[in-house]
């Protein structure tokens, strides 16, 4: 047996990405990775509070079934601005502009991306679009749904439409100049040895989101310019007494808007593959089959937007063929749930708040995916559009999948990001929580839209109240839990422990770097001669639970 | 790529223009170059969403479209191509000069491109004022001066009056100047972007900044301004020629 | 460095080829021919027209194959986009109940 290697206390680096230069300015026009990314973090959470307290009012309504708490049209503005900055400010930026952003470089060994003041651009043009957009909902808000459908959005609605589209248009810009950093660098700033094969999984998916971002980002901005130019000329593009066809907004409405529910849970499920692999301390089943999935996906993605048309005018051929696709779009996914539970199978299993988080993503996600296939077969999708079955579905990917995917990732690489380690008992009570709520807060959801319940309304039958109050009873659990890590993470970077370079003892080239890491990331370009979840024999003092030597051949 | 690890400093010797984070001037090259075709990547998709509406829209009203085009000015058109397929050309011109380290040659040729630009735009506007006198501004976009075309009477001549063909209607043409507009007025806005930075090129351009050791910044905008030039390639005949041979002397 | 220097007989000879497309296309348009080959061969002149700009003047001829595949998807995305929108519109007649 081998002698317990006696640890030392981590010392803090002298000199880190954090302190390396002091000043607002040094911050605010800064080139390194490293630093947006956390001013993106900053600003996301922010927005993220934002879209939490529409979402507090929507459950508040909710609780009864009349409309007395707020009137229909103000409703009607709260759960379309509970949707655009959720997903435009919130989740499409999240991982790939915070996690993405600080690791992208430190995993594939470059000293930064490869066009770090672009990198920079797209958080001020994402500061912009938020600007514009908050001026929009405080000057007196929008009330067509995320959606912005015509003709409502061109003709009837009394709101802040261009206001909000263009917040929305310059929002665009920043996730495409993401995107681009990420593929050029992924392309051409691999360290010596860095292959493709040997990148962690979290960068086959964040390649895979910016293939996404950069081929379906710019139809959503000409179609934003269309719907402005439709409401402010009055030409006919979608209006029908001028000629025009208002499915053909929907059309190209979601021919992003589909893809960019991948853009916003791809990169999570690229968080979860590092976090399978590495708090199992196996090598991920089907590396290969994983990273092309994603890739499947990215494409796959683009081909089944039509099935947000099945209950339009759109042809039934045309909604048969989207149909199948839409099927076919649940096989690379289905794939990835099969590899990571092959990988968790005989594997050293150490429950850390990541882990919970990657486990909770595996379940929610699962249920999330397949009731999306409830609604890609065009029968049950007929009874079930624009009920609270729709709400359910993509609240359980977008919440139990996405965001489980961010929080996850935010822990597990919360001491590279901050030197300091959050505090575990408090990180697994909180996912805990978390996942308690949002199954109360959902769930019931899925019955209430299956008997009947439709979206968008503030007012409903008095059947659906049983549901709607264990929904809102849930909510409020939901919020609760997603205070704790907010205030403990701030919390930790004063007082949370030390971590060191390698908190976890993990093979990963980020780790291989002190926490935080320097502003060049690495002392000396590293050359790759390992692959991506090499796992050296473990030592006792490794485990988090039973030693089990047979084990030691992985 | 180096094959040696290389510590920070390193990178700090080498050509002036090297940024920090590539290891030789050559990746950075590579990595700008590939920058700016993904940009270009979403200027297709961009414009794609335009000519989908346009495919579409012809398909539904092929007589109103056919009448409408043929009240488009088909010299000004024809010449406007030419200017800027000429522009391409000097554009490309001046890539070269840079890459044999001709100094004079390439400022003239970026000039040139520049001057040729901005000569695009001004017919355009010519076009466009042309437009607004005929009343055929689509839509409520300028209120002083609604959408409210004169439709020619059979056999009257007059150019400025709107000749239907069988089948048109005045609703139906409205569709195709929104399209015109929209389009031509998008690439019009990417030729201001791209007059702006040709400017800027000539500007270092005339201080010796390219060289053939790095020239990449005016590569990389010519990829920008030969995009440009292929929308209108493709632009030109789907707005101009739609409805030529159907015109009745 | 590693570029290739394409010489300038060659774009001035791409030049002339471009100022003749634009020259026949503009004839072409006057010519009355049957179904939609008027289309036809306005689109087949504009895709020669921007194909030798994309090979020569971008140097695509030249370039490595990363960029071709760049330049295919592109295509292949936008080919996405009109084909299953039109699978749409195109399809409706097909159902006697649904107008185009």
């Amino acid at each position: 047996m081998k002698p317990i290697e006696s640890f030392e206390v981590p010392l803090p680096p002298k000199v880190n990405y954090i302190n390396a230069q002091y000043g607002l300015k040094s911050w605010l026009l800064t080139k390194d990775h490293k630093r947006i990314a956390l001013l993106y973090l900053g600003s996301i959470t922010f927005f993220f509070f934002i879209g939490g307290i529409y979402a507090l009012m929507i459950r508040l309504e909710l609780l009864t079934p009349q409309g007395d708490f707020l009137q229909s049209t103000t409703y009607n503005k709260v759960f379309t601005q509970h949707g655009i900055i959720m997903i435009f400010f919130f989740l499409i930026p999240s991982i790939p502009a915070t996690l993405g952003n600080f690791l992208v470089p430190m995993m594939i060994g470059a000293k930064d991306l490869a066009f770090p003041r672009i990198n920079l651009l797209s958080w001020y043009i994402y500061m912009l679009g938020g600007v514009v957009t908050i001026y929009a909902l405080l000057a007196g808000g929008v009330d067509t749904g995320w959606t912005f459908y015509t003709p409502f959005s061109t003709t009837f609605s009394n709101s802040y439409v261009v206001a909000t589209g263009l917040g929305i248009f310059i929002n665009g810009f920043s996730s495409i100049l993401t995107g681009l950093n990420f593929i050029v660098t992924i392309h051409t700033m691999r360290a010596p040895g860095m292959t493709w094969f040997r990148m962690p999984l979290f960068l086959w998916s964040l390649y895979a989101t910016s293939l996404i971002m950069v081929l379906g980002t710019p139809v959503i901005a000409i179609t934003i310019l269309l719907l402005a130019f439709e409401r402010l000329a009055h030409v006919g593009i979608f209006d029908p007494a001028l000629g025009g066809d208002p499915v053909l907004f929907q059309h190209l409405f979601w021919f992003y808007s589909h893809p960019a529910v991948y853009i916003m849970v791809l990169p999570s499920m690229g968080v979860i593959s590092e976090l399978i692999a590495n708090f199992s301390r196996k090598n991920i089943f089907g590396y290969t089959f994983v990273a092309f999935s994603s890739i499947a996906i990215a494409v796959f993605g683009f081909l089944v937007w039509g099935h947000h048309l099945f209950v339009t005018s759109q042809s039934v051929y045309a909604g048969m063929i989207f149909s199948f696709l839409s099927f076919a779009v649940a096989i690379p996914s289905a794939i990835k749930v099969f590899n990571w539970t092959a990988t968790l199978y005989k594997s050293s299993i150490s429950y850390d708040t990541p882990m919970l988080y990657a486990l909770g993503f595996i379940g929610l996600f699962t249920i999330g995916g397949m009731t999306g296939l409830f609604l890609a077969s065009l029968a049950v999708d007929v009874h079930v559009s624009d009920t609270y079955f729709v709400v359910a579905h993509f609240h359980y990917i977008m919440v139990g999948g996405a965001l489980m995917g961010y929080l996850g990732g935010l822990h597990y690489w919360w001491p590279k990001i901050s030197g300091r380690m959050y505090p575990e008992g408090w990180g697994r009570f909180s996912a805990l929580v978390i996942f308690v709520g949002f199954n109360l807060t959902f769930m019931p959801q899925f019955v209430a839209g299956y008997l009947g319940m439709p979206r968008r309304y503030h007012a409903y039958p008095p059947e659906f109240q049983v549901f709607n109050v264990l929904s809102s009873a849930g909510a409020s659990i939901l919020g609760f839990g997603m205070l704790i890590p907010a205030i403990y993470f701030v919390w930790s970077m004063r007082y949370g422990r030390h971590a060191g370079a390698n908190p976890w003892h993990l093979p990963g080239l980020e780790w291989r770097t002190q926490s935080p890491p320097p502003t060049e990331n690495f002392e000396v370009t590293p050359v790759v001669t390992w692959d991506a979840y090499e796992f050296a024999p473990r030592e006792e003092t490794e485990v988090v639970g039973k030693f089990r030597p047979e084990l030691e051949r992985i | 790529m180096s094959s040696h690890a290389t510590t920070a400093d390193e990178a700090q010797h080498g050509h002036p223009a090297l940024q920090h984070h590539f290891e030789n001037m050559e990746q950075q090259r590579e990595a700008g170059t590939l920058g700016m075709w993904v940009f270009l990547v979403t200027e297709i998709m961009f414009f794609g969403g335009m000519f989908l509406a346009y495919t579409l829209y012809r398909s539904f009203y092929p007589a109103a479209f056919a009448s409408a085009s043929n009240h488009l000015d088909i010299t000004l058109g024809a010449v406007n191509t030419g200017v800027l397929i000429f522009s391409s050309f000097t554009m490309a011109m001046a890539v070269y000069c840079t890459q044999v380290g001709k100094q004079r040659p390439q400022v003239v040729c970026l000039a040139l491109t520049l001057i040729l630009g901005l000569t695009f735009l001004g017919i355009k506007a010519v076009e466009y004022k042309s437009k607004w006198d005929d009343h055929l501004i689509p839509g409520r976009l300028f209120p002083g001066n609604p959408y409210n075309p004169t439709v020619a009477q059979h056999g009257d001549p007059d150019p400025h009056k709107l000749h239907l063909l069988e089948g048109a209607t005045v609703e139906k043409v409205q569709m195709f100047y929104w399209i015109y507009f929209a389009m031509t007025g998008m690439h019009a806005l990417h030729m201001i972007i791209g007059a702006g930075l040709i400017t800027y090129l000539l500007i270092f351009s005339m201080k010796g900044r390219f060289d053939p050791e790095y020239h990449s910044p005016v590569e990389v905008i010519g990829l920008y301004w030969h995009f440009v030039d292929i929308v209108w390639i493709f632009l030109f005949p789907l707005l101009y020629l739609l409805g030529r041979h159907l015109e009745h002397g | 460095m590693s570029e290739h220097i394409v010489p300038v007989r060659i774009y001035v000879t791409i030049f002339l080829v471009l100022l003749v497309g634009t020259a026949l296309t503009v004839m072409a348009a006057y010519v009355d021919f049957p179904w939609q080959f008027n289309t036809i061969v306005a689109m087949t002149i504009a895709v020669t027209k921007a194909t030798f700009v994309v090979l020569y003047f971008m140097h695509v001829r030249y370039s490595t194959r990363l960029v071709w595949v760049i330049i295919g998807a592109a295509l292949f995305w936008m080919a996405i986009l009109f084909a299953l929108t039109l699978s749409d519109f195109y399809t409706r007649p097909w159902l006697s109940t649904q107008t185009g």
